[in-house]
């Protein structure tokens, strides 16, 4: 991810005393920058593309590239304007306060909620759309489908089918969306379950799971489809105390390998830890990122101050 | 049977029992201390009631010559009455398969995004809902006088083949017709309460998985929702079962017509309305059983 904060989070920063003002500010510079502002957000000039966007040393291309995505809910702004990049093989980890559009934002990446501004791409493939010329044509139900194949997404309450067994809820998409042959599909969810430590229970239902194994298991489904980009979206909110531990172990292990990740969590101390980036949101706006030592340690902003003095 | 739900006497002693000690030690003194469960006079008076009234009925039941138990016993198996419990067992197959299979359409149509196709299913719903099963059974036999000739062609264009009216929608057809098109309104409705009541985190997984749509029906919706199905479906399919005997207003061969056609020879009213109460329940019987068979079936991984 590139350490700048873009041009929202940089406005949003310096008119922090008001939240009003700052979105008008938001907006104008939005619209200065973007030549012909639409519904979908026309692609901008390449020019400006560079001017938003630092590339980083490395020179990694971007795995995601968000680009002032907006989304309301009824009159309720939940994105206001986000810009986000995070590079293959990053693990960003993003924190804030419950309503601050963290769930949204991720959901959006996989188009499990649509836009109603600003552009997504992931692995170089605009989300939900097709570019033709200077026109964005919605995707049909078929391509956003298999446009998901390769972004896994673990959810808070995991959504394990409880109809399936363990071994039928991994092989499930493989065999389906991928047309992969059922034996091979098998083969690979046995390896991914030992992976995950849970090779024994490959025949057990989902409710005769704890909490924590079967978080680990819906993470074995979504690793099953071999995605490029893994979403986690508060993977262990739901989950008793005593049984966090063995769920972030599993996810950082998937850091450790190279695994290109965005983790909404509450988990500070894995946050430290793991993450290449910290990402902080408030109020549907990006407030600062940057590394966990930056971020964690010495805040720029007060909001994040008042949000680690709240939770470590 | 036990007139108490406490703990047996002895039970209470045992040292498993005492998880938790009274902070002042109390507990060993309470252990020690006979438990006299509490008596229920009026529910032992309310047994001996049941009891009487319950057996002066069974006694009726065998002594009463008016039941004629050797007439009915004559008539139970004979071949008249078994093909007429045959069709109404065919009455009730294709009304069944016809309306759950119209009624899946129709509730997937009110759960469609489509205005149109969600207003045609609730009218649809609301129409066949309103009219008494009667009296649309009456307008489906009564069919070849609104429309003599029934032709099959282009809509508003030119047809290729074309039938007669009443000769291709016989008594039976209208009956199956009106049977089936009245239980697609209520299958409708249960299918649709069985797929809302599917958590909405189960079609998102399925979403962010890529599974394709009709895939996310068949494997991940449907079999959940069957679990809420199930027990109404077996309502419905057991409320056709009897209300097949409304069928007997067209004349049809089914159960309850064949018996009245009997008794209306022979006079023997009483036992043989039993021909028809035992076929009922005898079959109801049956399709309960199977019920608990389909419903374990489907609940593969279910805690209850």
């Amino acid at each position: 991810m590139s350490a700048d904060l873009g041009e929202h989070g940089t406005t949003a920063e310096g008119g922090a005393p008001s939240e009003g003002n700052a979105a008008g500010a938001v907006r104008a510079v939005r619209d200065a920058a973007d030549p012909a502002p639409g519904q979908a957000g026309p692609p901008l000039p390449d020019g400006a593309t560079a001017r938003e966007h630092r590339t980083p040393a490395g020179g990694a291309p971007a795995m995601v590239d968000v680009r002032s995505v907006h989304k309301s809910f009824g009159a309720h702004e939940v994105l206001r304007g986000i810009d986000l990049r995070v590079r293959a093989g990053e693990v960003a980890v993003v924190l804030g306060p419950s309503g601050s559009g963290k769930s949204t934002l991720l959901r959006t990446i996989n188009h499990l909620e649509k836009v109603d501004s600003g552009r997504i791409s992931v692995d170089g493939a605009l989300v939900g759309y097709r570019r033709c010329g200077d026109r964005l044509y919605e995707l049909r139900e078929r391509e956003i489908l298999k446009q998901r194949t390769r972004i896994g997404f673990v959810f808070q309450n995991f959504h394990l089918f409880p109809h399936l067994t363990v071994l039928d809820n991994i092989v499930e998409a493989p065999v389906s969306a991928l047309k992969r042959p059922r034996r091979q599909a098998v083969a690979a969810a046995e390896r991914l379950l030992a992976r995950v430590g849970l090779a024994d229970r490959a025949a057990s239902y989902p409710r005769q799971l704890s909490g924590g194994q079967q978080q680990r298991v819906a993470i074995a489904r979504a690793l099953a489809l071999e995605p490029k980009l893994l979403l986690f979206d508060e993977p262990t909110s739901a989950l008793d105390p005593e049984l966090v531990g063995e769920v972030l172990d599993v996810i950082k292990d998937l850091a450790h390998q190279g695994t290109t990740m965005i983790v909404v969590t509450h988990e500070i101390g894995f946050a430290r830890e793991v993450a290449d980036t910290v990402v902080f949101m408030d109020d549907g706006r990006i407030v600062e990122q940057g590394s966990p030592a930056e971020v964690l340690d010495r805040p720029r902003h007060d909001r994040t101050r008042a949000f680690l003095s709240k939770v470590l | 049977m036990s007139l108490t739900s406490d703990p047996p006497v002895g039970k209470a002693t045992s040292p498993a029992d005492g998880g938790s000690r009274a902070p002042d030690g109390g507990h060993d003194a309470h252990a020690a201390l006979a438990v006299v469960p509490v008596r229920h006079p009026w529910r032992w008076a309310a047994v001996a009631v049941t009891a009487v009234l319950v057996a002066q009925f069974l006694h009726g039941l065998v002594t009463n010559p008016g039941w004629e138990w050797e007439v009915f016993a004559r008539f139970f198996a004979t071949e008249t009455i078994l093909r007429a419990v045959w069709i109404t067992l065919q009455l009730t197959f294709y009304g069944t398969a016809l309306g759950f299979g119209l009624g899946l359409v129709l509730a997937f149509m009110r759960l469609s995004a489509s205005p149109f196709l969600k207003g045609v299913a609730f009218t649809y719903i609301w129409a066949f809902r309103s009219i008494p099963l009667i009296v649309q059974l009456l307008f489906w036999f009564n069919l070849a006088y609104l429309y003599r000739r029934l032709q099959f062609g282009i809509p508003f264009g030119p047809g290729f083949f074309s039938f007669d009216t009443m000769g291709l929608v016989g008594a039976m057809s209208a009956a199956v017709l009106g049977l089936a098109l009245h239980q697609a309104a209520y299958a409708a409705e249960i299918v649709r309460g069985g797929v809302l009541a599917v958590d909405e985190g189960q079609l998102q997984a399925a979403a962010a998985l890529g599974i394709p749509k009709l895939r996310q029906i068949r494997r991940i919706v449907l079999p959940q929702a069957m679990r809420s199905i199930l027990p109404n479906a077996a309502n419905e399919v057991i409320s056709l079962f009897k209300g097949t005997s409304i069928v007997s207003v067209m004349a049809i061969g089914e159960l309850f017509y064949q018996v009245q056609v009997v008794y209306g020879r022979n006079g023997r009213v009483v036992p043989l309305l039993m021909v028809a109460t035992v076929w009922y329940i005898l079959l109801t019987t049956v399709l309960s059983v199977l019920q608990h068979y389909v419903e374990r079936r489907f609940s593969k991984g279910a805690v209850r």
